[in-house]
């Protein structure tokens, strides 16, 4: 015991970097275990919320002592609809699903496929966002400027995507792409340089340029250049329809080639920080700093690279955003993805596979909670609490312990530096 | 394997769940979809929601809505109101025009209404509901006018958009008539109508933001406050109140938008001389109403003095502070504006 409990202050540094990323949590069986009954958990205190949520079912509570089982169906018919229309929603209805098999019409075929294609559209900015906040994370860096590294993102992408309509297709979405990957670099590098030059603390900086993008983005499209006439409105021109991301199943479904860049960009950063002498010397500074300095590292070109990095990969989500499902910006573009990301960034403990698998529950999440606010009378907020709940339990993973009277568990190591890096 | 076991038993239960909600409700359903301010905005969104519940218990039709939490929720949840065979839509502001837009032309049979947007040219499914609310900003920049005894009045707005600034422009119209027809020189601060620029918040829920302009708009020595910012408007309303009990002597008053502050915001009822109103709410119920009765049509609709979509608000603590003279001028104002023979907009008076 004594020899484990030792293994677990000194864990990451006793085993070679790359093994404690691979251990990184979803390959090793207790932290699985964790995530899993933290999900439960957080369905649990969901059930509960529910419940309040719902005036029918907690009104038979009030008769709970005279008829328990009167008390109990209502609840129990509450949770069952909400949590089945969060599947139905998400994943997809076994009814509709067995009309499609059935009849094999197309229109049957987009409404059995409509849950998975909206799962894949919500999880696809917000991979992006978290794999570059947590690409951050690994180097030590907490970047909380997700918000403003999207919206410069997606306002480059709009640019390149209607400033020269007569560009051949393929290349113009790369094209558009590229500047908005280009502008969200810019967004990531200002904290790097001014961490690097000055000290300034990247939380600091990083959150406050989301003020200044946001108001970049109302001076924007209040502009010649990006306010589309005849109307007057503050919505920016439309992406011209050869820099529009082509969809993957068909016009009728929004899901498009942007989820297949967001994975080839997840499988890239997991290669950049598996195998690359950059990635390695990210994983040294998110380690220890000090002793990167010692061993040679040039920790202020790492804090400028890993910045810029992780900005390009957001604003390229900004980018996917606007060129695969939404053509045009507005005020406050992006809503509240770059901050989701952080939280997908801490609930995928910072590998690239752990984001990719966890955006994807948060996009379900986000499909499945339109489903449940239509057929229930439960607000969209339980999702948000639901989520809310369950980072709460991966990043605490000592409650979870407790709970359920887990002993001793290797891995849950620290997720990112402190604080004070 | 245990780990597979629990997944499997997770997955499955959900599955197992979902079996019972496929159960189709009857009846009209009016279905709302919000823009990411949700129903409790003390904004559009929140009047669109109370024009359903009035539209509820006048006939007893079925509502529900959806919340946005970004742009990308649109058209998905536009969608689930089509799948519920939803009677009708109501959409929320113009950020939503182009999702409705598409939705109505894949759906041609499917009602919809939308909230400050209109199409040109009108769509046959889609009811756009607009609201010249320059004329009734012009009674209120009338009224201001009046009741000024600094000879300085303020507005802000939350975005120089013409959402807006229709306000703004009207506004200053009402001050400028004021002057010309009673040769006095009030001014009007924060928005110049030749230059088309002014004070904006760039925010419509910040209410530090709301109180900082105010402060400023006070300093310069303007004594009735207009805000058209949404619930930024509410910061303006403590930094006024903040004011009057510093300095009783010189007491600052304010007009609230959009709805009847005296109601919507009571905590500050008593700073509100009236309110530049628009009525979604009486238009939304309506368009529900007749999408339920078989009458609804398609087009714009366009809220004026005339059809009562907008108006200025009831006086309510302030009905024997205002002179009858003002007020007997403020209704022939209106008729003016009513028949056409009063202009409102700023720039076809003098400027000071």
């Amino acid at each position: 015991m004594s020899a484990r409990s030792t293994e677990r202050e000194t864990g990451p540094a006793s085993r070679p970097p790359f093994l404690r990323s691979l251990a990184g949590i979803f390959l090793t069986g207790n932290t699985f275990v964790i995530t899993v009954l933290a999900f439960f958990s957080a369905l649990v205190i969901g059930a509960v919320i529910i419940v309040f949520a719902t005036p029918s079912a907690l009104q038979a509570w009030h008769g709970f002592f005279a008829s328990p089982g009167a008390a109990l169906g209502p609840s129990w018919k509450a949770i069952a609809e909400a949590y089945g229309s969060l599947f139905a929603g998400s994943i997809g209805s076994p009814t509709a699903i067995a009309k499609a098999f059935a009849t094999g019409s197309p229109a049957d075929l987009t409404r059995a496929l409509t849950p998975i294609s909206e799962t894949l559209v919500a999880a696809t900015p917000l991979m992006m966002a978290a794999l570059g906040i947590a690409l951050a994370f690994r180097a030590g860096l907490f970047d909380i400027g997700g918000q403003g590294q999207m919206i410069l993102g997606a306002a480059g992408a709009t640019l390149g995507g209607f400033l020269f309509p007569n560009l051949p297709a393929p290349l113009h979405i790369a094209f558009a792409l590229l500047v908005g990957a280009a502008f969200g670099a810019a967004w990531g590098f200002i904290p790097g340089i001014l961490k690097a030059k000055t000290g300034a603390h990247e939380v600091i900086t990083s959150m406050m340029l989301n003020y200044v993008a946001l108001n970049l983005l109302t001076y924007l499209l209040t502009s010649a250049l990006y306010q589309a006439p005849p109307r007057v409105e503050a919505i920016s021109k439309a992406v011209v329809p050869g820099a529009r991301l082509p969809p993957l199943l068909g016009h009728s479904l929004r899901v498009n080639l942007g989820f297949v860049i967001a994975v080839l960009c997840v499988i890239g950063v997991a290669w950049l920080l598996k195998r690359s002498s950059t990635g390695f010397r990210f994983r040294m500074l998110g380690l220890n700093r000090e002793a990167a300095r010692v061993a040679g590292v040039n920790i202020e070109l790492q804090y400028v690279l890993a910045m810029t990095l992780a900005g390009m990969l957001v604003g390229l989500g900004g980018a996917l955003l606007v060129q695969g499902v939404d053509f045009r910006i507005s005020p406050l573009y992006g809503g509240s993805i770059g901050f989701d990301g952080i939280t997908v960034a801490i609930l995928g403990r910072g590998s690239p596979l752990g984001v990719a698998l966890s955006s994807l529950l948060f996009g379900a999440f986000t499909a499945g909670g339109r489903t449940m606010q239509v057929n229930t009378s439960i607000p969209l907020q339980l999702v948000q609490v639901l989520q809310a709940v369950l980072v709460l339990f991966v990043a605490a993973p000592g409650v979870i312990r407790t709970i359920y009277r887990i002993k001793v568990l290797r891995g849950g190591g620290r997720i990112f530096g402190g604080w004070a890096g | 394997m245990k780990k597979a076991y629990v997944l499997a038993s997770v997955i499955s239960l959900l599955a197992l769940l979902s079996m019972g909600v496929f159960a189709q409700s009857s009846g009209f359903l009016a279905g709302e979809v919000t823009d990411t301010g949700g129903i409790d905005d003390r904004s559009f969104n929140a009047s669109a929601w109370q024009g359903l519940q009035d539209a509820q218990k006048a006939t007893g039709m079925q509502i529900q809505y959806l919340q946005s939490t970004n742009e990308s929720d649109y058209v998905p949840n536009i969608q689930q109101f089509v799948q519920k065979n939803a009677g009708i839509i109501v959409t929320v502001g113009f950020l939503m025009g182009d999702a409705t837009k598409a939705a109505a032309a894949q759906n041609p049979s499917q009602r919809f209404a939308i909230v400050d947007y209109s199409y040109d040219p009108p769509l046959p499914n889609v009811l756009g509901l607009t609201f010249q609310t320059d004329q009734d900003a012009f009674l209120g920049g009338y009224l201001a006018a009046a009741m000024s005894k600094t000879g300085k009045v303020g507005t802000f707005g939350g975005m120089n958009i013409p959402p807006v600034t229709i306000y703004m422009y009207g506004f200053v119209a009402g001050v400028r008539y004021y002057n010309q027809q009673t040769g006095k020189h009030v001014q009007a601060l924060g928005w110049d109508p030749e230059t088309k620029q002014g004070t904006f918040t760039n925010d419509f829920t910040n209410q530090a933001k709301g109180k900082a302009v105010t402060q400023a708009l006070m300093n310069q020595g303007a004594d009735i406050i207009f805000p058209v910012a949404g619930s930024v408007g509410l910061g303006s309303a403590a930094a006024v109140l903040q004011h009057n009990q510093a300095s009783p002597g010189r007491p600052v008053y304010m007009e609230w938008v959009d709805t009847d502050g005296y109601v919507s915001a009571p905590q500050y009822r008593k700073l509100f001389i009236t309110s530049v109103t628009k009525d979604i709410a009486v238009s939304v119920r309506d368009a529900a109403k007749m999408a339920q009765s078989g009458t609804f049509k398609g087009g714009n609709y366009l809220g004026t003095l005339a059809n009562g979509g907008v108006a200025l608000a009831p006086y309510h603590d302030f009905q024997n502070k205002i002179p009858a003279a003002v007020k007997a001028t403020i209704e022939k104002i209106k008729q003016g504006i009513i028949d056409g023979t009063i202009s409102v907009d700023p720039t076809s008076y003098p400027a000071n």
